[in-house]
């Protein structure tokens, strides 16, 4: 059965978040989720590159990579469109917003190497989406993603006040937090599913 | 085969070449900036090559804003007022700077990067900040721990400073310090000599630059000064001063004393120092001399570890509790301090409740 891209946009979200239930992409997750407002940057820089690069990857695998029989390249070269494109997002960032860029740190080379994004580009060529369906795909993960940090940092933002245990501060609560968000998503998972 | 392998490998070269390429234009189009105006108070304007950041852009024009770490923003002493064209406040300035800082525009020029036309506010004297390079011309040990060094200037030849004011001195590396660092002293000689600076320089245990300067630095060694600068210098008013001083906070004040001597006052002066043993003062002689040479001057030496036994008949305890003989018009005096920032917040809270005016306080802290 194919799924339609509007239906597979939606999945990446809620039922099949990349973050809550493949839990990919927790390194910047878990360390820049302590502001809202650099939560959101990330999470915007993320959809981006996610979206973008699906596209692209698909494009490099259907048309260079398949007719020309180097599937077996793969990793590497979705590896390499990662990274430049994640560069470039750099560069850019660095030049319109540079509170921005400072915040991000060292998070932002950092998604070069998310499996988040790494992970959807496999995604798409194991369960063979076409260009529309990836790019949805694509869009979905990176707005789930985005979803899925501003909502931690919105309740860590609140913790601040807050007196938690000294052994869980930190990364300690926010697993805790995480997991529970998790369990949330599982609510949505009767839907639709697209894995 | 081998040609497969060739055309795998030339077909994965070719992508990334590609990619490569297209990251090379965008480095080229978003990192120039092209010509960038710095206009400085409103009076001069300097064009620089966009991209670098404020500091280091107007150190290649010759205008030095004082900095400590080199531009790595972690000293905060390079702040300036950005009045417009500095981009939002960074995430790495944001601790060396108070409220009142931020709603004045003042910004760290280290972090500051110049992307388009930028407007600055920055203290005239600035412009009187020069490199200089400078030879070691002599070494004198004034107590254990305290060195006098004179500096001779080469290049520029000549100094104008004002009394009290510092200069950076930069250390070159030695055994296992690597790096260049630097650090600011207070000139100890007067204004008057302009082809040298003196300096006096006390060993700070594991102190980077004064470790370099008291065991390594030589007579005719070369060394790389900038400055001065510093706004700790002599009021020209009538009043009565108080110079209060510690350890090498003698520097500045033997600068305003041999400036006086040469331009002649009647101010009434007394100058505390306060050291804490006999072995820790130095230049005895030549203070007691000044009360020859000023209608009306005192010099106070105050040794707070001295014991009952040792050979002392002078002032013992600290300087604070002499101040009321010593002050005779608290309205009408100015005071002077130079030490340790301890030593200057005792001071000051003395002399304010003597009725010493808080804005007629100098001070010049080392932290």
């Amino acid at each position: 059965m194919t799924i339609s891209s509007f239906v597979l946009f939606w999945a990446a979200i809620f039922t099949s978040n990349i973050l809550l239930t493949n839990f990919l992409g927790m390194c910047s997750f878990l360390s820049v989720s302590k502001e809202v407002e650099s939560s959101f940057g990330l999470g915007v820089a993320v959809f981006f590159v996610l979206t973008i690069t699906t596209g692209l990857n698909y494009l490099v695998y259907h048309l260079i990579l398949v007719p020309l029989g180097l599937v077996y390249l793969q990793f590497i070269i979705f590896i390499i469109v990662i990274a430049a494109f994640v560069q470039l997002l750099e560069l850019v960032i660095e030049r319109y917003a540079p509170a921005l860029y400072y915040s991000l740190g060292i998070y932002l080379p950092l998604i070069t190497v998310n499996c988040a994004i790494f992970g959807v580009s496999l995604f798409m060529v194991i369960r063979n989406y076409s260009f529309v369906q990836s790019i949805s795909f694509g869009a979905g993960s990176g707005i789930g993603w985005l979803l899925a940090i501003l909502m931690l940092s919105g309740i860590r933002s609140k913790l601040k006040e807050k007196l938690v245990p000294v052994g869980l501060q930190g990364a300690g609560i926010s697993l805790i937090i995480t997991g529970i968000m998790a369990l949330a998503f599982i609510g949505f998972s009767g839907i639709v599913n697209v894995q | 085969m081998i040609i497969q392998i060739a055309k795998d490998i030339l077909i994965t070269c070719g992508i990334s070449a590609f990619l490569a390429f297209i990251l090379t234009l965008a480095q080229k189009y978003l990192n120039n900036y092209g010509i960038c105006k710095i206009d400085i108070n409103g009076k001069r304007s300097i064009d620089v090559e966009g991209g670098s950041s404020l500091l280091n852009s107007l150190t290649d024009k010759q205008v030095f804003l004082p900095s400590a770490c080199g531009g790595r923003g972690s000293c905060g002493t390079c702040k300036c007022k950005v009045v417009s064209g500095g981009g939002p406040v960074l995430p790495t300035e944001k601790p060396f700077l108070s409220s009142t800082e931020l709603s004045n525009g003042i910004r760290l020029s280290c972090q500051v990067k110049i992307k388009s036309d930028i407007r600055i506010d920055i203290p005239e004297a600035i412009f009187n900040i020069r490199k200089y390079r400078a030879v070691v011309h002599e070494i004198l040990d004034y107590t254990y721990d305290i060195k006098g060094i004179t500096f001779k200037m080469i290049e520029p030849g000549q100094i104008d400073f004002k009394t009290g004011q510092y200069v950076q001195l930069e250390t070159k590396p030695y055994g296992k310090v690597k790096q260049k660092t630097v650090r600011a002293y207070s000139i100890s000689s007067k204004p008057q000599e302009k082809d040298r600076v003196q300096l006096i320089i006390r060993l700070v245990p594991e102190g980077i630059c004064t470790t370099w300067v008291h065991n390594h630095l030589q007579v005719g060694d070369e060394v790389n000064i900038t400055g001065p600068y510093g706004d700790f210098y002599l009021r020209d008013t009538k009043a009565d001063i108080i110079f209060v001083a510690g350890g090498s906070g003698k520097a500045p004040i033997k600068s305003m004393l041999e400036d006086l001597q040469v331009v002649g006052t009647t101010r009434k002066m007394t100058y505390f120092f306060g050291a804490r043993d006999v072995k820790d003062l130095y230049l005895t002689e030549e203070m007691y001399a000044y009360e020859k040479v000023f209608d009306d001057f005192k010099y106070e030496p105050v040794l707070s570890h001295c014991n009952p036994e040792c050979q002392w008949d002078g002032k013992r305890g600290y300087v604070m509790p002499y101040f009321k003989d010593a002050i005779i018009d608290p309205k009408n005096t100015e005071a002077y301090l130079c030490g340790s920032p301890g030593m200057i917040n005792a001071v000051t809270k003395g002399l304010k409740e003597l009725g010493v005016p808080a804005d007629k306080i100098y001070f010049d802290s080392f932290g």
